[in-house]
């Protein structure tokens, strides 16, 4: 007979906090569907029909009971509603310092790049207590990351950049699960997360296989589709320059204002006429169907680089 | 009661007329009840065949039994039937058109040809709907989630939504016909608050109706619309937005559950009052809370998409909303345990599918908190525990209501009885089936098993084969009132005219009515249940 597991293991920081409000609904639930099943029994035998023709009695209902009845699930309510808006703020914010690794989610694998070259598929290593932020977009469908051990899930979806965090508690195998139902082999679309100790992690991650960092990738890539022409780092380009632009606002020529995000460099390189920075003329071409996801990627981690240059170059 | 005494009246609604044209082309609201009622017992069973396929393929990890492709479809097809086809229409289209009329008092609907129209495009619907399925399926779930359902699948997706489109034509109408009905054709004496509490389900269930489904046909439009002309709606290759498909489907799917739910509490309130002769406790707070859900209902949608990358205050608000939508519920639940009370309670079939009701309703609700509750929702949405959870409601819920509103309006539509024990054990053994099938899927949801998944690793395997094991006593419960009802048409005995003795208009007039219900406009003079006025034979 195959085993019979009850309840998930906790391998994040995250895990533990879900576990407790998870418990204290489960207790409030227990004590609700023990209560409502024992006052069914009780009246069921108590007051069961005992002859013929027989009515109930005529109960006068009480408008405090009923205030009773109402206000006491509300207010359990809420405190629920706190509680799990409370756990929900802590898996939405990542902490300050964070290990960022790329992922792609594509029909029915995932492709991981981590920031300094190596590439995986349907394994990602990561080291043991150190937060590790995921940027994630998908080439085709929906699909969703989640990493039961972790309590933590986010649908990878087409066109957008979602982001999630966690901090492995454990070492170990993982399963990493499609959550989000994606066509033919949606539950094949299954992967691990390796959760090392930082001395195995650093091995793992000199040992070969890297193509160069992602930044010197995407500098290559800058070169290679020649957008280097136009966004020269002098400020003679026909573009506006890039260095420093990473998370800065930005004007635009309709007056409005956006953040240099990833989702807007992603945006500006597929379809450059949507948002265009004030004072420069709407001639880019797009890169739509030119470069890949993950090539956007190592743009993206290219052009925020250039914020450590910007700064060197101001110095002077 | 004395049956030997008893007989079948000898005209009425069934026998009235004669031959194929008099049903197809009838316009008298029970009949068109009945012609529902045979369309769609067989999608149920169609849906239940997918069902046990889909539970079969669960008992072992490996996809080993079918396909990858014909497991995707048969989940998507086992959705969009056992939803489109069989719950959302069951009760309003069944009890709803057979009983409203009689319920106020009224010869017939307001629009009795709009009605048989709904029943023809009902059909009409089911029969593209069909015709997806024969011609190679769907695969994309019933929630039809852009891009995949507009630019990856390659299966009959446009047939399919094709047919949901029509069948919302059908609700819409339907709806429309009760709420002019109920506010035009109540007999005298029949004022709002002396309604039977399955009318101001069956009135709060077509607000809905009417003003939800057009949302549905909106984005069912959208759809193809982006399949076929790439208009960049939903898709984002083209500049659409993807998640904009989902705020406009739960708009309509999300109140769609209280739309198969809402009726349901109706006809519990019904039985679990005539089964306790004895008023409803806190008629006015059942009455008024079946209207909050449905305001309510329209406002909770986006708890289905917080880990779609909606804003953290977004959620939050949707998180709150949540949460106020299961008071109402609650009283609900709190108020049919309050009606036992001094009640002289009886448990024939009807009453036993009424208080499975309960339980079942009572742990759906409470786990709904756990998806309200953001900070549990991420860990849980997509998994097994919404399986579950869905489940306890649609059917723990719906279901066990429509079933308990067939045992107790039974006599009165056929004017035959049947085996109150083998009610009673196929009330019990659904239950117990449904249990055994839906509970272990609240732990393997928390595990971490993804749902929708046709092969599944290896440590989920314990849990799966319970709940199979459960659907096989589950389908067994199903299985006994198909025989015994179908045996009750010819041999049953003759019910009479009031076989439990309950209280409300449809108990006061033989059992099959006639075409037009009553031989004389009624005059209602009492409170719906007002049980106490009757005479207390036995003290």
């Amino acid at each position: 007979m195959p085993e019979l597991p009850l309840f998930p293991t906790q391998a994040s920081t995250m895990a533990g906090k879900v576990d407790a409000l998870y418990f204290f609904l489960v207790s409030v639930s227990a004590f609700f569907v023990v209560l409502v099943a024992a006052l069914i029994i009780f009246f069921a035998i108590r007051y069961r029909r005992r002859a013929h023709g027989e009515v109930g009695a005529k109960v006068i209902p009480s408008l405090a009971l009923e205030l009773t009845w109402t206000i006491i699930p509300l207010g359990l309510g809420l405190v629920m509603f706190f509680w799990g808006a409370n756990v929900y703020f802590v898996e939405s914010r990542p902490p300050a310092e964070t290990l960022d690794i790329y992922v792609v989610g594509k029909q029915w694998m995932w492709r991981f790049q981590h920031l300094d070259g190596q590439r995986e598929i349907n394994e990602l290593h990561v080291p043991v207590g150190r937060a590790v932020r995921l940027t994630g977009t998908s080439e085709d469908v929906i699909h969703s990351f989640f990493v039961p051990a972790f309590r933590m899930k986010a649908d990878i979806i087409p066109g957008r950049y979602t982001t999630l965090w966690f901090n492995a508690t454990k070492t170990g195998r993982y399963h990493l699960f499609c959550a989000e139902y994606c066509g033919t082999r949606h539950s094949g679309m299954i992967g691990t997360i390796v959760v090392m100790e930082p001395s195995e992690y650093q091995a793992w991650l000199a040992g070969g296989g890297g193509e160069g960092s992602l930044v010197s990738q995407g500098q290559k890539l800058f070169q290679d589709l020649a957008c280097i022409t136009c966004h020269r780092a002098d400020g003679e380009g026909r573009g506006p320059i890039l260095d420093g632009v990473y998370g800065s606002k930005v004007d635009l020529v309709d007056g409005r204002i956006v953040v240099a995000d990833d989702a807007y460099i992603r945006e500006s390189v597929l379809s450059p006429s949507a948002k265009v920075v004030a004072g420069f003329q709407p001639i880019m071409p797009t890169f739509q169907g030119l470069v890949s996801e993950e090539q956007l990627l190592s743009l993206i981690e290219y052009v925020k680089s250039l914020k450590g240059r910007e700064l060197n170059t101001t110095k002077k | 009661m004395d049956t030997d005494t008893l007989a079948l009246p000898r005209t009425h609604y069934l026998n009235a007329e004669f031959g194929l044209a008099s049903w197809l082309l009838t316009t008298d609201h029970k009949r068109i009840g009945l012609l529902f009622l045979g369309s769609i017992s067989m999608f149920f069973v169609l849906g239940g065949i997918f069902a046990g396929m889909i539970r079969l393929e669960l008992l072992t990890p490996p996809g080993d039994l079918v396909s990858d492709d014909t497991y995707n479809k048969l989940f998507t097809m086992h959705g969009i039937v056992m939803i489109f086809m069989f719950l959302i229409p069951s009760i309003p289209s069944v009890m709803g058109n057979f009983f409203v009329p009689i319920m106020i008092g009224a010869r017939d609907l307001a629009f009795p040809r709009l009605n048989l129209l709904s029943w023809y495009i009902f059909m009409i619907g089911g029969c593209f709907t069909l015709y997806a399925i024969v011609t190679g399926g769907v695969d994309t779930g019933w929630t039809f989630y852009t891009p995949f359902s507009t630019m990856a699948s390659t299966s009959n997706v446009m047939a399919a939504a094709v047919g949901i489109f029509i069948m919302g034509f059908s609700s819409i109408l339907t709806g429309l016909n009760f709420i002019v009905t109920i506010h035009t054709m109540r007999a005298p004496g029949m004022t709002w608050f002396r309604m039977p509490l399955f009318l101001w389900a069956m009135y709060a269930t077509s607000l809905i109706n009417v003003l939800g489904t057009p949302v549905l046909a909106i984005t069912i439009v959208s759809v193809a619309l982006e399949r076929a002309f790439h208009l960049g709606i939903f898709d984002p290759a083209y500049g659409g937005d993807p998640l904009l498909f989902q705020h406009l489907f739960w708009f309509y799917s999300h109140p769609a559950v209280y739309i198969m739910i809402l009726p349901s509490m109706g006809i519990v309130s019904e039985l679990i009052a005539a089964f306790s002769r004895k008023n409803i406790f806190g008629y006015t707070f059942v009455a008024f809370s079946s209207l909050a859900i449905a305001v309510f209902g329209f406002l909770v949608w986006g708890h289905h998409m917080f880990v779609a990358g909606m804003s953290v205050y977004g959620a939050m608000i949707f998180s709150v909303l949540s949460f106020l939508v299961a008071v109402p519920s609650a009283v609900k639940v709190f108020n049919w345990t309050a009606t036992l009370y001094k009640g002289s309670v009886s448990y024939q079939t009807p009453m036993l599918y009424a208080l499975g009701f309960i339980g079942l309703f009572t742990i759906g609700g409470l786990t709904g908190l756990f998806l309200a509750s953001l900070g549990i929702d991420v860990h849980v949405t997509d998994t097994y525990f919404v399986v579950a959870h869905f489940h306890y409601i649609m059917v723990g819920g719906a279901l066990m209501g429509y079933l308990g509103g067939l045992h107790y309006w039974w006599p009165k539509m056929t004017g035959r009885m049947y085996p109150d024990l083998w009610g009673r054990v196929a009330a019990v053994v659904t239950f117990l089936g449904f249990n055994l099938t839906f509970f272990p899927q609240f732990i393997l949801g928390y595990l971490g098993m993804p749902r929708r998944y046709h092969a599944y690793p290896p440590e989920f395997q314990a849990l799966n084969v319970l709940s199979t094991a459960g659907a096989s006593v589950m389908g067994i419960g199903y299985l006994m009132p198909a025989i015994y009802l179908f045996w009750s048409l010819k041999y049953g005995p003759i019910a009479g005219p009031n076989p439990w003795g309950a209280k409300g208009l449809e108990w006061t007039t033989p059992s099959p009515p006639p075409t037009f219900n009553f031989d004389e406009t009624p005059v209602v003079t009492e409170p719906a249940y007002a049980y106490d006025t009757v005479e207390k034979k036995l003290a």
